[in-house]
Parts: structure tokens; C-alpha cells; sequence
């Protein structure tokens, strides 16, 4: 009764703003959304300058920014732009992708559970990669291609069965539980029938790490993002209409099924890419949206601080790993399920305290 | 020739068929009620005029177009709908949610503009939620709630708006509110207002044009004052009533029979 008597009483001031032209152009922001952002940002590019000067050999934070700005010497410049810069340029964009993937899936889902890590596409582009591991003992290139043409196909059948005149949340969550738990069990069987060296291999890419990504892993998720990230962002108002149910969305004039379809493909893609490029790295997805959303309390799908938060999470996730443990001791895949996990029980006490489960 | 037209119309779902050949025309400027029974297809009537449900014969026509062919956003701009059920999002205050109804006017480049600004005020006003502007509408009550949906498509400012159900899981006092505010709405902004209701007292009282149905057919239309009789409410709902004068209005009001069994002790 005490938690309802708070919440009774709250109010919000009105944080939104316009700018607004003569020529009739006008744009609306949310202020602390574009605080979050920024901070995010910043956040991001420090740890990526502290990741980058972490390893074997230690470089200073000055040191790093001089040569990142083409200042500084040839010995450093080796080392950072091209041993260190690429594995860090890949971490911000796979944790980009999982945190925007996320948070498009969330909202379409309306589901905080919702994600796509949850629903299967990160265990379907596990399966795409062992199946080309255990099977055809393939390159890390094929193996990549596999995580991705897994990732697609499992988001495609999730589709699929869930369809019934459009796709509604949560059926959406129960089939892709359900995928899942299939690809799961895909993947287990693989590993069974995988010798040693494959099967240690696996493992490996199974975790989820980001050791010796060079610019190779980088052009394709790069190219990718500078694709989708536009189309995305034209559809992220309708998206934040259909957050209030398919006939308010209808009653507005947005294409649901459509807006739907093109959001979930891209969605799907981004978590597939990043999964090929880094293994099913977990619970970012999961996280990084909700973890925006408090920042910025604000209603919405928050795709752009979920996509910074993504970002920031997996750079700092991958910089810890190498602090506490050494260089490429532990995979990062390791420390972000610690962190969400950690992450998932205090939401769950919290929310318990609230009242709200 | 009237705006919104279900011409010949034939709706279902999957292979279910609700209503067959159906022809309905909303009086422009009435505030017309479908009333009927559980499951006569009084809101597949409703999703059918507000292009939800396409028809699998027949057509909609809105301003004689056939509206499924419009684009939905210039439909959005003439046609209004308030869905039996909406999700309000999280943390969401009401000022945010009543600006959503702007949609279909905004654009990329147009998100916000000062029209958008005054209509959603007035909207809130006409409503009267504007003093809740920034409380958020989780913690409203289910009267409030529903004035803020209201408001929501008020702001789409559509000549035409459908409700569906508009005062389902309201209580009497809420009720009453919700369907003045409607009556306000037609009478004083000139609004062309469709809803289906449960309750035929509130129905007869309130509506300019009635609209009952059963089956998927239309058993009578008019002026409540002229079609709600006795016969009528028998062969739509099955019960034996009386129809007397509504005290307060004047338009008919539907006493249903005593059982028999009760009048005879």
C-alpha cells in the first residue's frame, strides 16, 4: 500500500522539446534521452581508449588517443591500429547490434523477456556456426557465414509459426522459446557427434569472445549497420505506435504487419551479424534495452540509448575480462552472462520490492 | 451521398462468415449506435468501417473510395477509431499518449510542429484531462483511463470517429461521463460519431441514428424514438419487455418483463 501511495503522487515534468524552422520542419526530442546518449558515448569511447591501451603491453590513455589522431609512433601505431583498434571497432558494433536488435525485439514483442538471445536467434546462429565447425570443418570466414544463415533461418520459422493474421506478442515469445529450446537441442547433438578438437573449438566460439577479431570481422557488420541503421530509424515512430496494440497502431495509420516484418528482418540480421562476428556474446541484448529505459525513463522502444548502452556494456564487459584476468584469459561472453545475470536478480528483487511481480 | 458506407458487405474471419451481404450508411453528422446481441457482429461491423477487417465481398467506401485502396494514413486523417483495447506503455504520462494521436498528421521532417502543440492542448481540455497533462496513465482510474484515449483520438482530429465498446468496464457514474462526452463531441464540435454500446437504455437515449442488428443483418435503423418498440427488442434479443417514456429524455427505455413465475407469487 506504501509503494502505491508513492506512486500515486508522482509526477514527470514535461522533458521533451521541439526545434522548429520557418520552413515548417520540426523535430521533437526528449532531453534526458539525448543526456543518456551523450553520456553513453562518452563512456563508450573511454573504455574503448583504456581497451585499446590494456595486453600484454600496456599502453597509456595519452599514447593511445595521440596515434588513434595519426600522431604517434610506429611501434604503438602497429599495435593499435592494427591489433588492437579492430577488436574494439568490433565489440562497440556487435554490442550496437545486440543492444538495438534488443530492443527492437522487446518492443515488438512487448516484452521485456522478449529478446532475441531469449527467443532463440542467438542459439539458431550457434547452430548455423557448429553445423559448419562439427560438419565441414569450415574457415572462420564459413563459420561466421553459418551463425548468419542460422540466425536468418530461425528468425524466419519463428515468423512463420507464429504467424495467425499478423504476429502478436506473445505468441511471438512462446515460439521462440519454443525454437529455442530446439536449436538447444540442435546444437547439443552436434557437439556429441563433434571429434575433440572440433568440439574444443566450438566451445570456444560458443562462449562468446572477441580474441583476435581483426579488420575483417569489422567491414561486413560495419557496411550492415550503415544499411539497416537508416531503415530503422524510419520506422522508429511507427514502432513506437504499435507499442499501444495493433488497432490503436491500425487507427493511426500504421502499417503494422509491415512495420512489424521490416523491423523483426533487421532485428534478426543485427543479432545474426553480431553473433557471427563474436559468438552468442549473452545477455546483452537482454540488458542493454532495459538498462537504457531506467537511464532515460522514458516510454518508447529507446533504440538509440539501447544501442549506446550496447555498446558501452560490451566494451566495458571485454576491458574488465582482460584487467582481472589477463589478455584473452576469459572470453567476454563469460563476463557479460555474470554481469546479466547479476543484472536479471536485482530486476527481479526490484521488481519484487515494487510490488510488480 | 453519406461518408462512410459499408456497401453489400460480406465479413468473416478465417472461414467463419459473421455477416453476409451486409449494407450499412453512417448518417453524416449523426451520432449513430449498433446495438444487438453477443456475437451479432456488431464490432466486425465496426472493424469493417474502420478498414481493420477487410471485407471478403463488397466494399467500405469512405468519401465513395473504396477505403481499403486509400492510403492508411490519409484514412487516419479522416477516420478515427477508439479499440475495445489499447496498451498504454510503460511510464508513459498522459500528455505523451494524447500527442501520439497526432500520428497520421507528423512526418520525418514534421514531428512536432505548433499545431500539433494547440490541437493536443484542446484535445486534453475538451476532454478534461488536461490538469492530468503530466501524471502518468498507469496510475489513473479506469474513467479517467478511457477520457484519455478519448483525447488521444480526439487529437487525430478525424470528422469521423468510431468507439467500440467505449464504456464496457466502466462503472454507471463513468459511463454516463464517457457518453456525455461523446454527445458533447457530436453536438458541439460537429463530429460524426459510431459506437457500438451493450447498454439499449443508454443506446436509445444517446443516439441520433440506432442501428440493430442480429445475425449479421440489420433488423431495423432509425431515430430511437421510431424503431425501439417492444417487437423490435423481442426479435433482437429475445425478451419480452415493455417500452415506456424515459423520464428524463423522454426517448424510449427498454423495462424488461418480471419472470412469470415470480409475478404469479
Amino acid at each position: 500500500m506504501k509503494a502505491l501511495g508513492t506512486r500515486a503522487t508522482r509526477t514527470s515534468a514535461p522533458r521533451a522539446r521541439a526545434l522548429r524552422t520557418h520552413g515548417g520542419v520540426s523535430v521533437r526530442f526528449d532531453v534526458r534521452a539525448a543526456v543518456v546518449v551523450a553520456a553513453l558515448v562518452v563512456a563508450a569511447l573511454a573504455a574503448s581508449v583504456a581497451l585499446i591501451g590494456t595486453g600484454d603491453f600496456d599502453i597509456p590513455a595519452v599514447d593511445v588517443i595521440r596515434t588513434l589522431l595519426g600522431n604517434g609512433d610506429p611501434g604503438q601505431e602497429f599495435i593499435i591500429n592494427d591489433l588492437r583498434l579492430p577488436r574494439v571497432v568490433v565489440a562497440l558494433l556487435v554490442g550496437a547490434s545486440l543492444g538495438l536488435g534488443g530492443a527492437l525485439f522487446q518492443s515488438i514483442s512487448r516484452n521485456p523477456l522478449g529478446s532475441p538471445d531469449v527467443l532463440g536467434i542467438g542459439q539458431g546462429s550457434t547452430a548455423g556456426a557448429l553445423l559448419m565447425i562439427v560438419i565441414f570443418q569450415g574457415s572462420a570466414t564459413e563459420v561466421a557465414g553459418g551463425a548468419l544463415v542460422g540466425g536468418l533461418v530461425t528468425g524466419a520459422a519463428m515468423y512463420l509459426l507464429a504467424w495467425k493474421q499478423g504476429v502478436h506478442g506473445y505468441r511471438l515469445v512462446l515460439v521462440g522459446i519454443g525454437v529455442n529450446a530446439f536449436a538447444v537441442a540442435v546444437n547439443g547433438y552436434l557437439l556429441t557427434k563433434a571429434d575433440l578438437v572440433d568440439a574444443a573449438r566450438a566451445v570456444v566460439w560458443m562462449t562468446g569472445s572477441l580474441a583476435g577479431r581483426d579488420w575483417e570481422q569489422v567491414w561486413p557488420l560495419l557496411t550492415l549497420c550503415a544499411v539497416l541503421l537508416p531503415l530503422i530509424v524510419a520506422h522508429a515512430r511507427p514502432l513506437r505506435m504499435l507499442e499501444m496494440g495493433d488497432d490503436t497502431a491500425y487507427a493511426l495509420g500504421v502499417p503494422v504487419e509491415r512495420t512489424r516484418v521490416v523491423l523483426m528482418t533487421a532485428a534478426v540480421l543485427l543479432t545474426a551479424a553480431a553473433t557471427a562476428a563474436a559468438g552468442p556474446v549473452s545477455f546483452v541484448a537482454l540488458t542493454a534495452p532495459q538498462l537504457a529505459r531506467r537511464l532515460t525513463r522514458s516510454p518508447g522502444p529507446n533504440l538509440v540509448p539501447a544501442l549506446c548502452m550496447g555498446a558501452t556494456l560490451l566494451v566495458v564487459a571485454d576491458w574488465a575480462s582482460q584487467r582481472v584476468f589477463g589478455a584473452d584469459q576469459l572470453p567476454v561472453g563469460v563476463v557479460t552472462g555474470v554481469l546479466g545475470g547479476v543484472y536479471l536478480l536485482w530486476l527481479l528483487v526490484t521488481e519484487r520490492k515494487a510490488g510488480r511481480i | 451521398m453519406n461518408r462512410l458506407i459499408a456497401d453489400d458487405v460480406t465479413l468473416g474471419y478465417d472461414q467463419r462468415v459473421i455477416a453476409e451481404k451486409l449494407s450499412v450508411e453512417i448518417p453524416d453528422n449523426s451520432f449513430t449506435v449498433i446495438v444487438g446481441p453477443n456475437a451479432c457482429g456488431k464490432s466486425t461491423l465496426l472493424r469493417a468501417l474502420s478498414r481493420m477487417l477487410k471485407p471478403s465481398a463488397g466494399r467500405v467506401l469512405l468519401d465513395g473510395r473504396t477505403i481499403h485502396s486509400l492510403p492508411a494514413k490519409k484514412v487516419a486523417r479522416t477516420l478515427g477509431l477508439l479499440p475495445q483495447s489499447s496498451i498504454a506503455p510503460d511510464g508513459i504520462t498522459v500528455g505523451d499518449l494524447v500527442a501520439r494521436g497526432r500520428y497520421p498528421h507528423q512526418g520525418l521532417l514534421r514531428q512536432w510542429s505548433g499545431d500539433d502543440e494547440r490541437i493536443v492542448r484542446e484535445s486534453m481540455e475538451s476532454t478534461g484531462v488536461a490538469e492530468l497533462a503530466d501524471r502518468y496513465v498507469d496510475e489513473l482510474s479506469g474513467g479517467q483511463r478511457q477520457r484519455v484515449w478519448i483525447a488521444m483520438a480526439l487529437a487525430q482530429q478525424t470528422p469521423l470517429l468510431l468507439l467500440d465498446e467505449p464504456t464496457t468496464f466502466l462503472d454507471i457514474q463513468h459511463q454516463i461521463d464517457v457518453l456525455d462526452l461523446c454527445a458533447d463531441l457530436h453536438e458541439e464540435q460537429g463530429r460524426t460519431l459510431v459506437a457500438v454500446l451493450h447498454d439499449l437504455n443508454h443506446a436509445a437515449r444517446y443516439a441520433t441514428h440506432l442501428i440493430a442488428l442480429r445475425d449479421g443483418k440489420v433488423l431495423a435503423e432509425g431515430p430511437p424514438l421510431e424503431i425501439v418498440t417492444a417487437e423490435l427488442v423481442r426479435e433482437a434479443f429475445g425478451i419480452d419487455c415493455r417500452v415506456i417514456d424515459d423520464p428524463e429524455t423522454g426517448t424510449p427505455l427498454v423495462v424488461p418483463a418480471a419472470r412469470k413465475a415470480r409475478v404469479a407469487t
